[in-house]
């Protein structure tokens, strides 16, 4: 009976839902074309917002922590504060530590949590809410994937952090979206000679690889590369990403006629099954005369010192490193470490890279207009960031340039001192064409200026 | 004509209200101000508002009324996006199929699951439900790999058929869109030094999200609902007496799955992209805080406590150091500094901390959660000799057990 009571107040207000539903539709479509922006977020007034989302939490927070500091000193040195590092050093004279076109650079921070799903929140709010006008950061390819993606939808630049997978400029690559780090392929290109060297053509491989999207196109580039040399390839075997002990894995290997392991596996994961090997002797045994050997695809800095002792000698790919004696490098470590008190990981160097090279693309297209930016940095070449001379090639928004095959250090001295560089791969051999099967089956798109 | 008593009228009145307001309840702070951090009315939190909030309200359905506790709720969320996003893939952007979709395919997958982890009840229930969400999540993360994408999921692509968008430009990536409307698609509206943001997905999705409440006020009204809450009391006194729960209990089962699916295809027409993350035990251990948090057994508690969640996520884990120094920038530098010290730990990457605190303060202090907490504050407003039972509006909700 009460229902009939609430009938006026009920119709006036279902009435003014409807009214309200119907007219949205013509409001909206009046915004779009009254809309006077150029593209999204375009900075208004003295400064420009610049969104940097990194892992605080979850299993890659240290690379993130180190990530926040890379970019926070490269907005310093984009402000004029500090030394300058690789401004001094970067080919390209467009910056001249006044901000990025006269606006001072400010800068908001989110969580990705390593989730596509937080990243890409985090992200939508730094767009939607801070008008940030660049996302740039992350430590994984999944999270890279999900956010470059949502970059390109809402019309604003993507940066990627550290991001390995061959998809990110393979079948997932996007015109907003560019990749400083090297790829698995560029890994397993660069290793193959050393490993060759190193350990002759006549090998039987035994791969474990991390059950997930890096780990596949990893095992898929090594297993090509090192098969293209004579290597035999025994067996693959999946391990769960959330796999700690390893050892029901590395028993199967001690009966195989395997004498090489190569290890797919990153973060938490490569530690442990790397300890795991070499508790289980693997190292001290000998295989059809020859001793076996481990191999880590994808070294980090912050990898090495989880393992301890147990990366002594075994080779890896990795995309710079902080020894490394040129004039940029230098640069790079004496201002990180002037600031934070120890030298930078290869996640730091990649994202501080990535904001200069993007701050330098707005100065040189002369605006931050996302599709002008694309174009500045589409076949740019510049020198002096770290890894030699580098190419944005344009087919596929990828960096081409020197891969570093590193060695887990017998002696180290201190505890960054953990690698050291064997062989710096120089670029030519690591290229491949766009359309490569490891990478086929992607389109950049057009590139997309937003609303 | 609703068929609700004037309470819950009352009640749902208030609700709409305040989800059609809310890029204006939730925006207070004038843009540029130091406060503006603390807003939250920008179209992808709104909309994440509400959408968890139909995630929450299905969980209570199940737990909140007949007490069962799934641990695998986000399975069902994760099923509904997958089926979602399939639907814009192949057949049209429109968000329409997309959600039907979703609620189809997870209502079967929860009447499998149902079946099988509805034999046991208690403890056992909750660790068959966890089971069963982690090992979709492991299957979506890499068997299933082909159909899910893996880790790095699903998004819409150029490539896609969309076999129904006959007018769609070649090469085009679809936007996920209601007959032709853009789910991006918002009006800015400047009010003196406010901005506010009208979405036209989040009303879409506010406008779902008031169907999926009205529908669980008339669950918690049915007899239906009053066979469940006989569950939660005393099952097997419902046993010796004859009746059979099995059914109610899977059809409430089968609805709360539903209802996650919902949530999920909603996200998807939102966002484009699905992950296997959404569908790890922490997701579904996240609708559980929420119902607890905004007081399970209750009709607006689930719908508060994920507002409540997801605004710790977006909002304070984006507050750094850099922002604190802005906020403190006024006081002496000693005292800058130490204040600094003193919060930093708790915002930022330190969201969960304060999360985990503010849980224990609500479960430890009010157990009903933050209905408990209004119908307090309501009571003291009107003089302590007020009992809940002559309360009105949203204290109605507390009149049903709070647990």
């Amino acid at each position: 009976m009460s229902g009939f009571k609430m009938n006026r107040r009920g119709l006036l207000k279902s009435g003014a839902v409807m009214g309200a539903g119907l007219a949205m539709p013509t409001v909206f479509a009046g915004r779009l074309a009254a809309d006077g922006h150029a593209f999204t977020n375009a900075p208004t007034g003295g400064t420009v917002t610049l969104g940097f989302n990194v892992p605080q939490s979850g299993p890659y927070a240290d690379e993130g922590a180190d990530e926040l500091r890379a970019y926070q000193l490269a907005v310093e040195h984009l402000n004029g504060e500090g030394d300058g590092g690789m401004m001094s050093t970067f080919s390209s004279k467009a910056l001249n530590g006044t901000g990025i076109m006269g606006k001072k650079v400010e800068f908001v921070t989110g969580d990705t949590q390593t989730k596509s799903d937080a990243a890409r929140a985090s992200a939508k709010s730094m767009i939607e809410k801070d008008g940030a006008v660049m996302i740039t950061g992350g430590s994984s390819s999944g999270v890279a994937v999900a956010v470059q993606a949502l970059c390109q939808e809402a019309g604003v630049i993507f940066m990627a952090g550290l991001t390995h997978s061959n998809d990110t400029t393979g079948k997932d690559r996007k015109a907003n979206g560019f990749r400083h780090f090297f790829n698995s392929y560029m890994s397993g290109a660069a290793l193959a000679p050393v490993l060759k060297n190193a350990y002759g053509t006549d090998r039987n491989a035994y791969h474990l690889t991390a059950d997930y999207n890096w780990g596949y196109t990893t095992e898929q580039a090594v297993k090509e590369s090192t098969e293209a040399m004579g290597w035999n390839t025994v067996n693959t075997v999946l391990t769960p990403l959330a796999a700690t002990d390893f050892s029901a894995y590395i028993t199967p290997v001690l009966q195989s006629d395997a004498d090489v392991l190569v290890l797919n596996h990153y973060g938490g994961n490569m530690v442990n099954s790397l300890t795991n090997a070499v508790q289980f002797g693997l190292r001290d045994r000998i295989v059809n005369g020859k001793n076996f050997e481990i191999i880590v695809p994808l070294y980090s800095r912050l990898m090495a010192k989880g393992a301890g002792a147990n990366v002594k000698g075994i080779f890896g790919s990795t995309n710079w490193h902080w020894s490394l004696q040129d004039e940029g490098s230098q640069a790079f470590v004496k201002s990180f470490g002037t600031k934070y008190g120890f030298p930078p990981s290869q996640a730091a160097h990649t994202c501080y890279v990535q904001a200069m090279l993007y701050a330098d693309a707005v100065e040189r297209a002369g605006s931050f207009n996302p599709c002008a930016v694309v174009e500045a940095l589409e076949g740019f070449e510049f020198d002096g960031m770290g890894n030699g001379p580098t190419l944005y090639r344009a087919e596929d928004h990828q960096c081409f340039k020197d891969v570093l095959v590193v060695r887990g250090k017998e002696n180290p001295t201190s505890e960054f001192d953990l690698l050291e560089i064997v062989e710096v791969t120089p670029v030519d051999q690591v290229t491949y064409a766009p359309d490569h099967p490891q990478f086929a089956g992607g389109s950049l798109g057009t590139c997309n200026p937003g609303a | 004509m609703l068929k609700l008593d004037s309470k819950d009228t009352r009640l749902f009145l208030i609700v709409i209200a305040m989800t059609l307001l809310a890029p204006f309840i939730l925006n207070p702070f004038p843009e540029g101000s130091n406060l503006a951090q603390f807003n939250a009315g920008y179209p992808d939190l709104m909309q994440r508002f509400v959408i968890f909030g139909i995630f929450a309200i299905g969980f209570n359905l199940l737990f909140g009324l007949t007490g069962y506790l799934s641990f695998g709720h986000a399975a069902f969320l994760g099923v509904g996006s997958y089926a979602s996003i399939w639907m814009m893939k192949l057949l049209t952007v429109n968000v329409i199929p997309a959600m039907f979709a979703s609620v189809i395919v997870s209502g079967l997958f929860a009447l499998v699951v149902g079946y099988v982890c509805l034999r046991r009840s208690g403890i056992y229930f909750s660790i068959l439900t966890l089971a069963f969400a982690q090992m979709s999540f492991a299957l979506a993360y890499s068997v299933l790999t082909p159909l899910t994408g893996g880790e790095t999921g699903l998004q819409l692509k150029a490539a896609d058929p969309r076999i129904l968008d006959f007018g769609a430009a070649e090469g085009s990536i679809g936007r996920a869109s209601f007959f032709g409307i853009d789910m991006r698609a918002s009006m800015e509206l400047p009010v003196g030094s406010w901005l506010f943001t009208l979405n036209f997905g989040y009303y879409l999705a506010a406008f779902v999200m008031l169907i999926a409440f009205y529908v669980s006020i008339r669950i918690f009204r049915s007899p239906f609902g009053m066979m469940l809450r006989a569950v939660k009391s005393n099952q097997n006194r419902l046993n010796y007496t004859g009746v059979s729960t099995k059914p109610y209990t899977l059809a409430v089962f089968v609805i709360s799955g539903m209802y996650a699916g919902l949530a999920g295809g909603l996200l998807v027409a939102m966002d484009t992209q699905v992950g296997p993350e959404r569908m790890f035990w922490t997701a579904s251990g996240e609708v559980v805080l929420m119902t607890i948090l905004g007081g399970a057994g209750t009709l607006i508690g689930p719908v508060l406590g994920a507002g409540f969640i997801k605004y710790m996520e977006n909002i304070v884990s984006k507050i750094n150091s850099k922002t604190l120094e802005a906020w403190f920038g006024f006081l002496p530098d000693g005292l800058e500094d130490a204040l600094i010290t003193i919060v930093y730990p708790f915002v930022g990457k330190g969201w969960h901390l304060t999360l985990g605190i503010m849980f224990m303060l609500v479960v430890i202090f009010l157990p009903g959660g933050l209905v408990e907490g209004g119908k307090r504050i309501g009571g003291w407003l009107t003089g302590k000799g007020r009992k809940s039972k002559t309360d009105g509006g949203q204290e109605a909700t507390a009149s049903t057990p709070a647990e």
